[in-house]
């Protein structure tokens, strides 16, 4: 279903998807993934996927081999920054629906995994869902995040153990400040 | 190197634990967990975390991905009509009056949501505008046809304030403001106790029509589209309260058919 109205759009505009597309298009799914996690909001997690394929498109003269997928990460990893940091004076969205924890406010609600996820600095939740969700290598995620292999480790590590602490109910330490 | 004798680094616990140990060391960190119950018990609260996140946001991948993300399309956007299209916005949106904003966000940029546009505007004007006691509306709510009737033609379909007597709350009036997508009506409500509520309202091409929650250090906001209208409502951060505002309001944009004309 899905293939056949890829097909007749592409047959359409004449459009054939060449081998890189095709490559950007099977990572979507995955993108989506991640971004989902690192945004916690369907919508702006779809913006930012969305703003990574016409980034990627736009510099497809420049791609010469290598990993696509590594490469959208990094386009998607960057973009998230930025837009945290055009952000960070504005207020938090919290997407809720009926009977959910949510609407219970954030003292109330349950100590899941999106809030644990939420308690954490970027570039460490960044880190820990390229290779916890994503698995991306250690390498791979040092490339993404422009950094050496012993500071993704040292993320990793802070990323769990803020983790651990949250999901065992303790207090968070200090909140970050933006 | 003696086995026995070598402390098992947390780094290494870790690089168990995503796989990225080399092999001839997984026998030496398996005795140590074996030995060591704490540090064992550390890796099963990693590997845990691990499925938690897998359970939360796994099945994001198995979904359909909304047609703004085919490729193709967005492709052939960029190559054919992207210049006509984007030249085409930016009028539109100086005619609408949102050119400033429009220019200092670029052409290529892609524009943060609706959502978060609307909220901090609508907070904005909020604190603005809730602390003027001598002006807070342009056109108060004693003259509600012909407000409405003004605010439907600026911001250029027909609108409806929500009457929320029920939830104990007077129309104070409204005014016209400029908004992320053009002209935005403003309402204010007021409950005996003087505490103030805003409406605020404009278009938007969100067709996520999901109520969404927002909450700063003193005021908090409800999001919802209806039709091709964004509505904000703000208050003071009680959520409980806000909430049957909201529902109240909602209620009523959404059952109503909305009045031509005011």
């Amino acid at each position: 279903m899905v293939l056949f109205e890829k097909k007749s759009f592409a047959a359409k505009t004449g459009a054939r998807l060449s081998d890189f597309r095709q490559r950007i298009e099977a990572t979507i799914p995955a993108l989506r993934r991640y971004a989902r996690a690192l945004t916690r909001d369907s919508e702006t997690a779809d913006d930012i996927v969305q703003d990574t394929l016409v980034r990627a498109l736009r510099s497809e003269h420049l791609f010469h081999g290598g990993d696509v997928r590594a490469w959208l990460y990094t386009i998607l990893t960057n973009l998230n920054r930025n837009r945290l940091r055009s952000l960070s004076r504005r207020p938090t969205l919290t997407p809720i629906k009926d009977g959910d924890a949510a609407m219970m406010g954030p003292e109330a609600g349950g100590r899941d995994i999106a809030r644990a996820l939420d308690e954490l600095a970027e570039e460490q939740r960044a880190a820990l869902l390229l290779v916890v969700l994503e698995g991306l290598s250690y390498r791979e995620v040092a490339e993404v995040q422009s950094v050496p292999i012993g500071t993704v480790m040292s993320r990793l590590a802070r990323a769990r153990m803020q983790i651990k602490a949250y999901l065992d109910g303790e207090r968070p330490p200090l909140r970050r400040v933006k | 190197m003696n086995d026995r004798d070598y402390r098992v680094s947390d780094d290494e616990l870790h690089a168990y634990v995503d796989d990225e140990l080399p092999a001839d060391r997984r026998g030496a960190v398996e005795a140590w967990l074996a030995a060591h119950p704490d540090d064992a018990s550390k890796v099963a609260a990693w590997r845990s975390q691990a499925e938690l996140l897998r359970a939360r946001y796994g099945g994001v991948a198995a979904e359909k991905p909304p047609e703004r993300l085919d490729v193709a399309r967005l492709a052939c956007r960029r190559r054919n009509g992207w210049i006509a299209a984007a030249a085409a916005a930016a009028l539109a949106a100086f005619l609408i009056g949102g050119a400033a904003g429009w220019f200092a966000r670029g052409i290529e940029a892609t524009s943060p949501s609706d959502l978060a546009r609307f909220t901090t505007d609508a907070l904005d004007a909020y604190r603005l505008y809730v602390v003027e006691v001598r002006h807070p509306v342009e056109v108060p709510g004693e003259q509600r046809p012909h407000l409405m009737e003004w605010l439907s033609k600026r911001v250029g379909t027909p609108l409806r304030a929500p009457e929320l007597d029920k939830v104990g709350l007077k129309l104070v009036g409204g005014r016209l403001l400029p908004g992320p997508t053009g002209a935005t009506a403003f309402f204010m409500y007021e409950a005996p106790s003087g505490e103030r509520f805003t409406l605020y309202c404009g278009r938007t091409s969100n067709r996520d029509t999901a109520l969404r929650y927002t909450t700063g250090e003193q005021n908090a906001a409800y999001y919802w589209v209806d039709g091709d209208l964004a509505y904000v409502l703000s208050g003071p951060a009680e959520q409980e309260k806000l909430r049957t505002i909201a529902q109240a309001a909602y209620d009523q944009i959404d059952t109503h058919a909305p009045q031509r004309g005011g």
